[in-house]
Parts: structure tokens; C-alpha cells; sequence
């Protein structure tokens, strides 16, 4: 399998929205599978949105579940998903595989419930928290056009925000 | 030949101390890499990594007019350095508590024998005058793991010192 070219900051296609997928047909199986193997390809990326390799429809694939201790669904490959519930928020540090040497302290919910298609188009609906939720938002946001450098936040303000605090 | 220097200058804080150092240095084709900049009491304080071509000499004389109006203090070295060196933190210490002497040296000392490598620390003292206390936070790189300082640090918490080391896990996505 081919690895695809991975878009790099500040290349503004990263910034576009992505569209829906309408279509679920051979050419997006390829896609996909081609997707999951540059993410693999990565330095150690637990996900990749497809407009990160300048394909713009709503396609993201998480797979957190090499992590020890880390509540996880396993590998998940999701189309034209959607956060339909947010809950809490806790800061945590990211990097992302198109801003290289770079890591930051980003917001993110604690708590989400997402709603999705697997890669043939059947229904998917999770509960997902903690570092799986992370990645989720930060993949999501791509779909968006946004990058966690839109969201960094100081380490000055981590007494402020942390979790007692609501 | 280009060379990098860390560049730190320190004087009674006042609007403009960035804006007038750094357009002085960017007229001198100076270039800056990592920089830290924050006031400390009634001082603002400057560290920056700059690359310039114009040697100590060439950046002092590019600074002299701002440093003369500003009254700051300079103080030049030049290093090794680049960009794209910075390690990525795996652990954050936060600790608090009544302000008394010692707080950050015992922190540290236990700290570091337990393998911490400190990248970023900063502390700052808060609450009442009568009652003041002290904040201490600090990002770092755990070479003997994140255990090994919970349980150096252990000791600190009977002794009246709120002390929080959380694992930074990083995500790459």
C-alpha cells in the first residue's frame, strides 16, 4: 500500500472544511486503506483525517488502543462523524503528524458521545472519554479546517483548569 | 557564518520593552529561535535564542539605543543551539502550599534524584500578605518514569505541601 503525502502547516489546504461522504464504493475502500497506511507510516500518530493528505471528505481514523491503560474501541475508521455530546473539559498535551516539532497544551472535552458510519455505511454510535475522546476532537477538527494550534492554551492558566475546577 | 547567541535582558517593566528589542533586532537581520519572556515582580525579564551574522559586537550596537531609552541590562553568550531541539515533556509537578523557605530547592533535589530533567519551571507566590502561598509548576522529562518522582515526591505531602506529578501524555494525531 502506498503512503500518501501528509500536508504540512502552513500549507492553507489544511484549512479547508471537508465535504460529507455520499458514496460508499470501491474507490473509498482504497482510500481508506490507503489512509490507515500513511497513518501507520507516521511517528507513532494514534489517528489521521483524510484532508491531511489533501482528500477532503469527512474521514477519520483512530486507533488508540496500543495504549496501556487507555479505554478504548479498538481501531476505528469513522465517516462523517459527529460529536453529539460534550461533557467536562481537561487539558492535555498534543502534536499532530502536519505540524511537525511542535507540541502544545490543548482544551478538549473530557467526555464525548459520537455518532458516525463505519467505511460501509452502517450506523456507529460510542461513548468515549479520556485520551480516545482527545482524538477523536483533534481528528474532528481537521475535518474543519482547524488545527490544535488554533486551540493551544498557556501552561500558565493548567491551575485554573484543572478538573475540580467547573 | 551564522551563530546563535542567548541573548537576556532584564530592566524595570514598562509598555514596549518587546516591541522596541525585537524590531531593533529584526532591523539588524537578526533571526529568533526559542524565547522566554515574563515580568518577575516589577521587572520584565528577556531570554531569547537569536542567529545573527553580526557577532556580540554587531548585536549590542544594534540594542544600545533601545537599551539606553529602556534602561535594560544585556548580557550576550554565545551557544550552541538550533531549532527544533526542545524535548517534549512527559511529566507536569504541580505543588502548592504555605509559603516557607525551601519549598522549590526540596522539590527539586527530590526530584531530580528520582530523574527529572526540568524543561519549563515557574512559580509564583499568591494569597494573603499575612498568609502568603506559594505555586510551583513544572514540565520536564521523567528518565527513570513518572512513579519514580510520585514516589520521591511522597514525603512532601505529610509535611503540609499539596503536591499533584500527572504523566503528560502526548497525542500525535
Amino acid at each position: 500500500m502506498s503512503v500518501l503525502n501528509i500536508l504540512v502547516y502552513p500549507d492553507e489546504r489544511l484549512r479547508r472544511i471537508s465535504e460529507p461522504v455520499q458514496v460508499f464504493d470501491g474507490a473509498l475502500q482504497e482510500k481508506i486503506d490507503a489512509l490507515e497506511a500513511t497513518r501507520l507510516a507516521g511517528p507513532g500518530a494514534v489517528g489521521i483525517a483524510a484532508p491531511q493528505t489533501d482528500w477532503l471528505e469527512r474521514v477519520l481514523i483512530v486507533d488508540v488502543s496500543g495504549r496501556k491503560k487507555t479505554a478504548s474501541h479498538g481501531h476505528l475508521i469513522l465517516v462523517n462523524p459527529e460529536i453529539t455530546e460534550w461533557e467536562g473539559h481537561v487539558l492535555g498535551r498534543e502534536g499532530c503528524l502536519s505540524v511537525p516539532d511542535y507540541t502544545g497544551n490543548v482544551l478538549r472535552a473530557e467526555k464525548i458521545h459520537l455518532d458516525a458510519l463505519d467505511r460501509d455505511g452502517n450506523p456507529l454510535s460510542f461513548d468515549m472519554e479520556g485520551f480516545e475522546a482527545r482524538a477523536i476532537q483533534h481528528e474532528l477538527d481537521h475535518l474543519d479546517g482547524l488545527l490544535f494550534l488554533d486551540r493551544l492554551v498557556s501552561r500558565r492558566q493548567d491551575l485554573f483548569q484543572r478538573k475540580n475546577y467547573k | 557564518m551564522t551563530d546563535w547567541y542567548m541573548l537576556t535582558l532584564v530592566g524595570k517593566d514598562q509598555p514596549g520593552i518587546v516591541a522596541k528589542v525585537t524590531s531593533a533586532l529584526s532591523g539588524a537581520g537578526c533571526n529568533l529561535g526559542e524565547t522566554s519572556m515574563i515580568r518577575l515582580g516589577d521587572n520584565f525579564t528577556v531570554m531569547m535564542l537569536v542567529q545573527s551574522e553580526a557577532g556580540e559586537s554587531g548585536l549590542r550596537e544594534a540594542l544600545e539605543p533601545v537599551l539606553a531609552a529602556l534602561s535594560l541590562v544585556l548580557h550576550i553568550d554565545a551557544v550552541q543551539a538550533g531549532l527544533h531541539q526542545r524535548p517534549v515533556p512527559d511529566v507536569r509537578i504541580l505543588v502548592h502550599g504555605a509559603d516557607r523557605i525551601g519549598i522549590v530547592s526540596r522539590v527539586t533535589t527530590l526530584a531530580a534524584q528520582a530523574g527529572l530533567n526540568i524543561l519549563d519551571l515557574e512559580s509564583d507566590v499568591g494569597g494573603g500578605e499575612a498568609d502568603p502561598i506559594y505555586i510551583l509548576q513544572i514540565e520536564g522529562v521523567a528518565a527513570q518514569g513518572v512513579e519514580a518522582i510520585q514516589q520521591a515526591l511522597a514525603p512532601l505531602q505529610t509535611d503540609g505541601v499539596k503536591v499533584d506529578v500527572q504523566p503528560i501524555e502526548t497525542l500525535i494525531g
